[in-house]
């Protein structure tokens, strides 16, 4: 422990500190822009300078470790003076059309500028005009608007490890972009919206299809049916400034009505789907002992990932669709006829925690079962464009048949959660036996790579979780080596699951420092959401007996097979 | 497209080079030289072959390649010209030297005429500032430049 002094407060504080983080300790929030804790940590945007005594210059208090006997300065005149004109120098090139703006109201640099004071632009010069990025159906890079904090390399480089954006030229001319010009949709880039998440403005966002949602909803022709994927619970609240891992389902089906969707269904009834189809999938392999380790398919990152990176595991991906596109083919095929409706006249839309659904919905495969995917941030964004109250709202349940579903579809939205529920239903399927405790603590938590093994009636079944494709990479890397072995492994593209994907309300800083990681946070919502459940396998979904009974026929089926798996597609990686 | 890596020896001599060389502090500025040595310039295959090989991402390498100015993305012309326009060179009066230049050869710095003839290159302080103004065409250096000196100095590399 070494004691500090931050602007007359004395505070102890562990070895190697950072001054950010002891001056947080001692109540002083220290202003940050390319900080951003667990991602990046380079000193670059000089928006954390404090006076340090007897120091040369001003340091920047991200990436100074505090030393015994420190005595800090973070309000001088200097250190005020000095970190605003930095910030006027960084708006003096930054597209300032925050009216229209994606991130109004929700930006860092905004929140900057109001708090330092900003009254006036200063600096008035060249500007660089670079063109704006919408190719992407996920991503809408927008480079006139950066600051070059870097959040987002450091996201797709070092929490990712793929790498689809860079800094590139230099000086003035100096811009993130993918290589050679290219749009983000031609390089390899799997839409998980890491960049967006890291992006302290509108630099980044995810592409807004929020119009094409109202439209159809004012359509008196269509038929507008909703379905919400398990994470978005345990985030949408904080759009209204809930605290972080608030649990509002019942909120957002009230909300969901009252924008006007025709039906209200639920994702995680497909995900009790998904369950039944893999699972069965799953021990016909075991059976016969080919294309082992299986490995899930919900995460479509994680689907575009092994098209450009593995390849060879093409065989091991289960052919199960994702809970999205199997609840759109079921709401156009099953619903439709049970309630005798023009199957044309249904407008799908989901609402995902991802960025990447947005593109997995135009697969030429998969397309026509979802017509619409708008994300969490959307969703909140037409709740307010309504008017409505959110945190005020009673609660309501989803509509009937396709909006049942047990405690094990609600977890698919946690690293290890399409395991866990997979494992409560192979599990009682292949041994008959019930299961005493249905929680596989194994699989759950934030560890990069998690292992367990179940016993199936003497057979050793040897599982893996892996999240975040950095994880996913060394996971696969030590299979393609030789070194590792198992027979299924879940796998999702961003750290910690769809609750932490690409389009969920973006996290801060000063919220992570504050509450610590809403990883855990949003978890426990969705683990609670589980607890709070009657049913916990899927197996035990009556309306999902009631599907195979009516429509499906049995899991793996003939008509299973027609509408609920799918192919893939090899993609390489730059095409010339 | 026509790509320069359909050349296979050159290819496998980069390879080699980036096998010997990928365990070393700092591989990546001696393996992209040495690129463009085999190859004369660093377009997308190019840097495809060493993102492979060292096992990186192309931003990795695009980023640095686009960073220094010594770096060609496309292949460049037969003689590059260099203008100097480092701070004693533009305060003797080099961007007059530049639009001449422009003007001759019908193209802006960072391109090369249709005929692949020359390169154009606004470049930084060439480290002869007696002589500034100062333009370099291939190894050659000329000093104390005039506008008027263009047309007949380009008219010894026709």
């Amino acid at each position: 422990m070494v004691s500090v002094t931050i602007d007359g407060i004395k505070v102890e504080v562990a070895d190697n500190t950072s001054v950010l983080e002891a001056a947080h300790q001692a109540g002083i929030k220290i202003p940050t822009l390319c900080y951003l804790k667990g991602v990046n940590a380079i000193g670059s945007c000089r928006m954390c300078l404090v006076e340090i005594e007897n120091a040369r210059g001003l340091q920047a208090a991200c990436v100074m470790p505090v030393s015994d006997g420190m005595i800090i300065s973070t309000n001088s005149k200097r250190v005020r003076d000095t970190r605003r004109m930095n910030l006027e120098l960084i708006l003096s090139n930054h597209e300032r059309d925050c009216l229209v703006c994606k991130r109004n109201y929700n930006c860092e640099l905004q929140a900057l500028a109001e708090r330092f004071g900003v009254d006036d632009i200063r600096y008035e010069g060249e500007m660089t005009h670079n063109p704006i990025d919408i190719t992407s159906p996920s991503i809408r890079r927008e480079p006139n608007k950066c600051v070059l904090c870097r959040r987002c390399v450091a996201a797709c480089n070092d929490i990712q490890d793929i790498g689809a954006i860079g800094a590139t030229e230099r000086g003035f001319k100096t811009i993130i972009e993918p290589v050679f010009k290219k749009s983000l949709a031609d390089v390899p880039c799997i839409n998980c919206g890491r960049c967006v998440q890291s992006c302290p403005c509108g630099a980044l966002t995810v592409i807004n299809d929020t119009d094409k949602v109202w439209e159809a909803i004012n359509d008196p022709d269509k038929h507008v049916v909703v379905q919400t994927a398990p994470a978005v619970r345990a985030a949408l609240g904080e759009a209204f400034c809930m605290p972080i891992g608030t649990r509002v389902t019942g909120k957002m089906v009230t909300a969901l009505k009252r924008l006007g969707f025709d039906k209200v269904f639920d994702t995680n009834f497909a995900a009790d789907l998904t369950i039944m189809e893999e699972g069965t999938e799953l021990i016909e392999r075991l059976k016969e002992n080919h294309h082992l380790p299986m490995i899930t398919s919900c995460s479509p990152g994680w689907v575009k990932y092994m098209e450009h990176y593995y390849e060879d595991f093409f065989e091991n991906m289960s052919s199960c669709k994702s809970p999205q596109q199997m609840m759109g083919a079921i709401i156009k095929s099953y619903y439709a006829e049970k309630n005798n409706i023009d199957p044309k006249k249904i407008f799908v839309v989901s609402v995902m925690p991802c960025s990447a659904k947005k593109f997995e919905l135009q697969r030429p495969e998969l397309v026509g079962d979802v017509d619409v995917s708008i994300t969490t941030v959307e969703l909140a964004e037409m709740i307010k464009q309504a008017g409505i109250n959110f945190p005020e709202l009673p609660d309501d349940t989803f509509d009937e048949v396709l909006g049942d579903s047990t405690g094990a579809g609600a977890i698919f939205g946690n690293t290890g959660g399409v395991m866990e529920a997979a494992l409560r239903t192979v599990y009682e399927l292949v041994t008959g036996k019930k299961l005493d405790n249905v929680e596989f603590n194994e699989v759950r938590g934030l560890a990069g790579v998690k292992e367990s093994q179940v016993d199936l009636n003497g057979t050793i079944v040897k599982v893996a979780v892996a999240h975040g494709t950095k994880n996913i990479k060394k996971l696969l890397n030590a299979i393609r080596a030789g070194e590792a072995d198992y027979h299924f492994i879940e796998v999702m593209a961003c750290p910690g699951g769809c609750i932490n994907g690409g389009g969920q309300p973006p996290i801060n800083n000063e919220q992570i420092m504050t509450y610590g990681d809403h990883r855990i946070l949003r978890a426990k919502a969705i683990y609670e959401e589980d607890e709070a459940n009657t049913i916990r396998k899927s197996h035990e979904n009556p309306s999902i007996q009631l599907l195979y009974k009516e429509f499906l026929g049995h899991p793996g089926g003939h008509k299973s097979h027609d509408l609920l798996h799918t192919t893939y597609k090899k993609r390489g990686k730059y095409h010339y | 497209m026509a790509t320069v890596t359909a050349d296979k020896a050159k290819v496998d001599e980069l390879k080699a080079y980036i096998a010997e060389h990928k365990g070393i502090k700092g591989p990546l500025m001696p393996i992209i030289q040495k690129a463009q040595e085999i190859f004369g310039c660093l377009p997308i295959d190019v840097q495809d072959v060493i993102a492979e090989e060292m096992g990186i991402p192309m931003t990795d390498i695009y980023g640095v390649a686009t960073f220094y100015s010594q770096f060609a993305l496309e292949p460049k012309g037969e003689h590059v010209i260099g203008l100097c326009m480092g701070t004693a060179c533009y305060v003797k009066n080099s961007q007059p030297i530049l639009e001449r230049l422009r003007k001759e050869l019908g193209i802006s710095e960072g391109a090369t005429t249709p005929d692949g003839k020359y390169s154009l290159d606004a470049t930084r302080c060439l480290g002869c500032c007696g002589l500034a103004p100062v333009m370099m065409i291939d190894d050659r250096v000329y000093g104390r430049l005039k506008p008027d000196d263009i047309p007949g100095i380009l008219a010894e590399y026709k």
